[in-house]
């Protein structure tokens, strides 16, 4: 009954032609269990088919992306830390689609609240007692594909020197304070190679995504000529940095709301999401000085909002779900080089049901 | 975070959920999280392995297990104090009736089909429950909520229908590749291995034009003792060599087009095809005849390739000699199945020999089988981002704020910066046949038409009815049902293969049937008009519903298939290429048509509104047929399908 669209091409061919990519990344898989898993990586890093087992498995998403993104996706590490409800779906994902490795980062302990829209949690405490979040989502994700290494590396990424994180493709940084966003952020831009920075923060029923890709450039063929893009990113530092009063008069309140609490929480020496209903006062005087320091009118973020963001600090299941699918997609394009990446902000709110991008750069990056 | 009220209406809710495939998995573990406490499923599929890149809560010892169990099973891990009651069944069963129905708050779709979607539209309009539908393909994605007498019904609005292609294109001129894949898989893969009693066009033209006695025998038919690799080059002969020079000394056919050339094996293999040297019976060793292959035996391995004339030829003869020799038992009733292995080896190779001769580019076997099996493209992050706006959709239902309820586009490339999209629900057609009592009209001749013709062509394929009754006045003319007894079946049978006019109760031109669906409790009025010719190519049913307008078919290449002189009874059939069932959803909402077939009106203001550089694409996927109403602060994008009556859809509110 549903022949219509299949009949036609593939909605990848000849969409997209080449792509300047990224510089193959070593392995990040130096202290490798088994052996057998590391000849079956060097492999593939060398030859250039995939395994019939890849490709039986892999068969419906070849069919979107195409061989050659495939590949590329088995030859990709990404680095994941502060896990959440909205990490944990985005880390289903790329294992699903069959990166080379996914590296987690979260020494927290488990405890019955890191359960909540976490499905990889059980609620049997044998199962978690001692361990931290990265330990057991660790266990868990490796199901879901036995060809991605997924492993965890202790320790706070933000204190971790530069080379630590040449061994990967991306980085995704779960909700964390304003300073380590920028830290993280500075230290993928200073590497030789491109190392792509994402930042992910769901509150009540809204979830924003930050995207750092750098100097990025794709290419895409658009009827007979092939049209290439590039694409100029600011770090999450010099996005923040940008005069509200420069931004479109309609960009999403959520921008300037998420700003708000981000300082608010920085200010007071917050752990971030540690937040409540009786912070509003002194969030709404933060708030009068910000509008007055950028120009902007107040009604630029509404009270309602900040109210439901300071008091949801335990995510809604299904944002999780729709802002880990994108943010997965994301990172699929970028590793694919396939597709329009997002510039450079994504916001997504229930209550108007909107997935909106936003662009926040510096003149010289727009 | 939900309010303690929205838990409080979810705590108490009662879901049914259709499907447990790529959206379903999804939605499933979305549900539980959320906090739903008592979720039912139906499904009628097993896993296999092609599902586990994306529907994560299978595991690969999982294959061949009913997915709605293994996904409870799975679910119940993280949330095991919730009840999840599965059904490994069709959702069409009769025991999912309007009662069934009746008892969940909502219904949320995550299906595969049109037909199973439309069934389920039904019952929940019976039963008065609100539904939740959804579809993906590949990156693009859509959520609509249907609410009987406040949005539209999943029927308001025609669905695009399997493409099909008139039979002189597939036997005589085809021109695409997927015209030879058609070829392959309906016609010579069905004459060799399926049921011989069927009608089948593969023989009759080459015997039409020369009906020498050497022909006039069934060339399918393996001779006594023949040898499979003689028999095998015996039909490779006639279909790729005889049948194509019987085509061309039909000049007025070639006029406009280019001539095929004929294959014949020793062209291919001058020095004598060498079989596989007993390879075939090295395969021997594994009992499973599903993992009978073709390429392994002559070592071909990457799916990929786009293979020779030659190695396409080797294929064919060594698929059918491994038909004959490790499945022959199954000669007779194979269906093609795109999970079938050597089906796949045997229809990729028989197109690309036809395709050769009609120089038409070849394909490899993947591309191939995606074509044969109609295979969805399908990813993990579309269904997941679905799954999280059906809960959300669900959970206003429930909260019965339908008010804000929205229709959500998934897309691929930004329009107006989203890659969510919300639509305000459209409101009932007040034409539509399903949601609304408006009665269809039929034009049929009543004299040549038999009530069989009716109950197949338009009660079960155009009306979706499974357990049909159908009455003049109060004269029961035909009915479906287990409990009937000997003599009305006898009655109903005899009824079937008496024309229309001749029925026991006449219907004719002005008459009105009753056609009803005991289990969709589903009625409507048909209006017959009386009409003596119908254009078989253009009306091939014979027959023309109205009042309820058929998605226009997609592509346009039917046309050129009229000429040929020698097909003139059989141009009015045509071949439909199945869609295979596959876990995933397809459908691609009407609305948003993502295949430019027509004018791209709107593209060039979406490619202007855009503020990033980037994110304008223009392949005409969001451009075409969609009307922009853009408020000021409130953004809001009006969708059409393009039919005339666009004006008349009103945003609800």
């Amino acid at each position: 009954m549903q022949t219509l669209l299949t009949l036609r091409a593939s909605p990848t061919e000849g969409e997209f032609v080449t792509f300047e990519s990224n510089p193959g990344n070593p392995s990040p898989l130096r202290n490798s269990s088994t052996k057998k898993k590391k000849k079956r990586l060097r492999l593939k890093m060398d030859g250039e088919e995939l395994t019939e087992q890849e490709t039986a498995l892999y068969d419906r998403q070849i069919r979107v992306w195409g061989v050659d993104a495939q590949r590329r996706l088995s030859k990709s590490h990404i680095l994941v830390t502060g896990i959440s409800g909205t990490i944990v779906e985005f880390c289903k994902n790329i294992v699903l689609a069959g990166v080379g490795s996914v590296t987690l980062m979260d020494d927290r302990m488990v405890t019955e609240e890191s359960m909540w829209a976490n499905f990889l949690i059980t609620p049997d405490e044998n199962m978690w007692d001692g361990k931290s979040v990265a330990e057991v989502c660790c266990d868990g994700l490796r199901e879901f594909n036995p060809m991605v290494h997924v492993s965890v590396e202790k320790g706070n990424l933000s204190t971790f020197d530069g080379e630590f994180y040449d061994k990967f493709s991306a980085v995704v940084v779960g909700r964390c304070s304003l300073a380590t966003k920028k830290r993280i952020n500075e230290i993928c831009r200073k590497r030789p190679n491109r190392i792509a920075f994402y930042s992910v923060d769901c509150r009540d029923s809204c979830g924003e995504i930050f995207v750092d890709l750098q100097n990025y450039s794709y290419s895409q063929k658009k009827l007979e000529e092939t049209v290439e893009f590039r694409l100029q990113y600011s770090s999450f530092e010099e996005a923040v940095a940008v005069p509200w009063k420069s931004l479109p008069r309609r960009a999403s309140k959520l921008y300037f709301a998420m700003r708000l609490i981000e300082k608010f929480e920085q200010d007071e020496g917050r752990t971030p999401g540690e937040t409540s209903i009786a912070d509003l006062p002194n969030v709404l005087k933060l708030k009068k000085l910000l509008c007055e320091e950028q120009s902007v009118n107040e009604s630029q973020i509404p009270d309602s909002l900040l109210e439901r963001l300071l008091v949801g600090n335990i995510e809604h299941p299904p944002v999780c779900a729709i802002i880990g699918g994108i943010l997965g997609q994301e990172v699929i394009k970028m590793i694919s080089g396939k597709g329009d990446p997002i510039k450079n902000f994504f916001f997504y709110d229930v209550m108007d049901g909107k997935g909106i991008i936003e662009d926040v750069s510096t003149p010289e990056s727009s | 975070m939900a309010s303690e009220q929205q838990l409080q209406s979810i705590k108490s809710s009662k879901v049914l959920m259709v499907g447990a495939g790529g959206i379903g998995c999804e939605l499933l573990k979305t549900l539980a999280l959320s906090g739903f406490q008592d979720i039912h499923i139906i499904d009628m599929d097993t896993i296999e392995v092609s599902n586990l890149n994306r529907q994560f809560l299978f595991r690969k010892s999982h294959v061949g297990q009913s997915k709605a169990k293994v996904a409870r099973d799975a679910v119940l891990r993280f949330r095991p104090q919730i009840n999840i009651t599965p059904y490994h069944a069709n959702v069409k069963d009769p025991d999912f009736n309007v009662d069934f129905f009746k008892q969940f708050n909502v219904v949320l779709n995550g299906l595969d089909n049109l037909d199973a979607r439309r069934h389920v539209n039904r019952l929940c309009l019976a039963a008065d429950v609100p539904l939740v539908e959804s579809g993906t393909t590949g990156f693009l994605g859509q959520v609509t909520v249907h609410i009987k007498g406040k949005t539209e019904c999943y029927e308001c609005q025609p669905k695009p229908t399997p493409k099909s292609y008139p039979v002189c294109t597939i036997t005589s001129t085809p021109s695409k590749f997927v015209h030879c894949i058609v070829w392959a898989k309906e016609l010579l893969f069905a004459k060799l291995f399926g049921d011989k009693n069927q009608d089948n066009d593969l023989n009759v033209r080459s015997n039409d034009a020369a009906s020498s006695s050497e022909h006039a025998e069934d060339v399918f038919e393996r001779r006594e003792g023949e040898d499979p690799g003689q028999y095998g080059r015996r039909i490779y002969d006639h279909v790729f060599g005889y049948n194509i020079e019987v085509a061309l000394s039909n000049e007025e056919t070639w006029k406009n087009r280019n001539r095929p050339r004929p294959i014949y094996s020793k062209d291919v293999f001058p020095n004598g095809f060498i079989q596989s040297n007993g390879n075939a019976d090295k395969v021997s060793v594994t009992e499973d005849p599903s993992s009978v292959s073709a390429m392994a035996s002559l070592s071909l391995k990457n799916p990929q390739d786009i293979w020779s004339l030659s190695e396409n030829s080797k294929i064919l003869l060594e698929a059918l000699k491994l038909f004959l020799g490790k499945r022959d038992k199954e000669i007779g009733n194979l269906i093609f199945d795109k999970d079938d292995q050597l089906a796949v080896e045997f229809v990729t190779a028989a197109a690309n020999i036809r395709a050769s001769s009609f120089g038409i580019p070849l394909h490899s076997l993947f591309e191939a089988k995606g074509i044969a099996g109609n295979i969805v493209h399908a990813v993990a992050t579309t269904n997941a981002i679905i799954a999280g706006l059906i809960v959300i959709e669900a959970i206003k239902v429930l909260q019965s704020n339908s008010n804000n309820c929205r229709m959500t586009y998934c897309l691929e490339h930004p329009s107006r910066k989203m890659l969510l999209m919300p639509v305000e629900p459209f409101e009932p057609n007040k034409s539509c046949y399903v949601c609304s009592e408006t009665p269809l009209s039929l034009e049929v001749n009543t004299n040549s038409s038999k009530l069989r013709d009716f109950v197949e062509k338009i009660v079960k394929n155009k009306l979706g009815m499974c357990l049909p009754l159908i009455m003049h006045g109060s004269a029961l003319l035909y009915e479906v049902g287990d409990d009937l007894d000997q003599a009305m079946v006898v009655n109903y049978t005899a009824n079937l293969d008496k024309v229309l006019a001749e029925l026991p109760s006449p219907v004719t031109s002005g008459t009105v049937l009753t056609v009803e669906d005991l289990q969709q409790e589903f009625t409507c009025n048909i209006n017959i008009k009386h009409r003596d010719e119908f254009d078989d190519e253009k009306e091939p049913d014979g027959m023309i519903l109205s009042g309820w307008t058929q998605a226009p078919s997609k592509e346009k290449d039917d046309n050129v298939a009229v000429s040929n002189g020698a097909s003139t009874s059989s141009a009015s059939q045509s071949t439909v290429l199945e869609a295979e069932d596959d876990d995933d959803i397809e459908i691609v909402p009407t609305e948003l048509a993502f295949v430019s077939a027509g004018a791209k009106r709107k593209l060039s203001e979406i490619s202007n509104s855009n503020s990033s550089a980037h994110s304008s694409v223009g392949d005409g996927y969001c451009g075409e047929k969609k009307e922009e109403v853009v408020d000021e602060e409130d953004v809001v994008v009006m969708l059409t399908d393009g039919n005339s009556d666009v004006s008349k859809k009103k945003r609800l509110q």
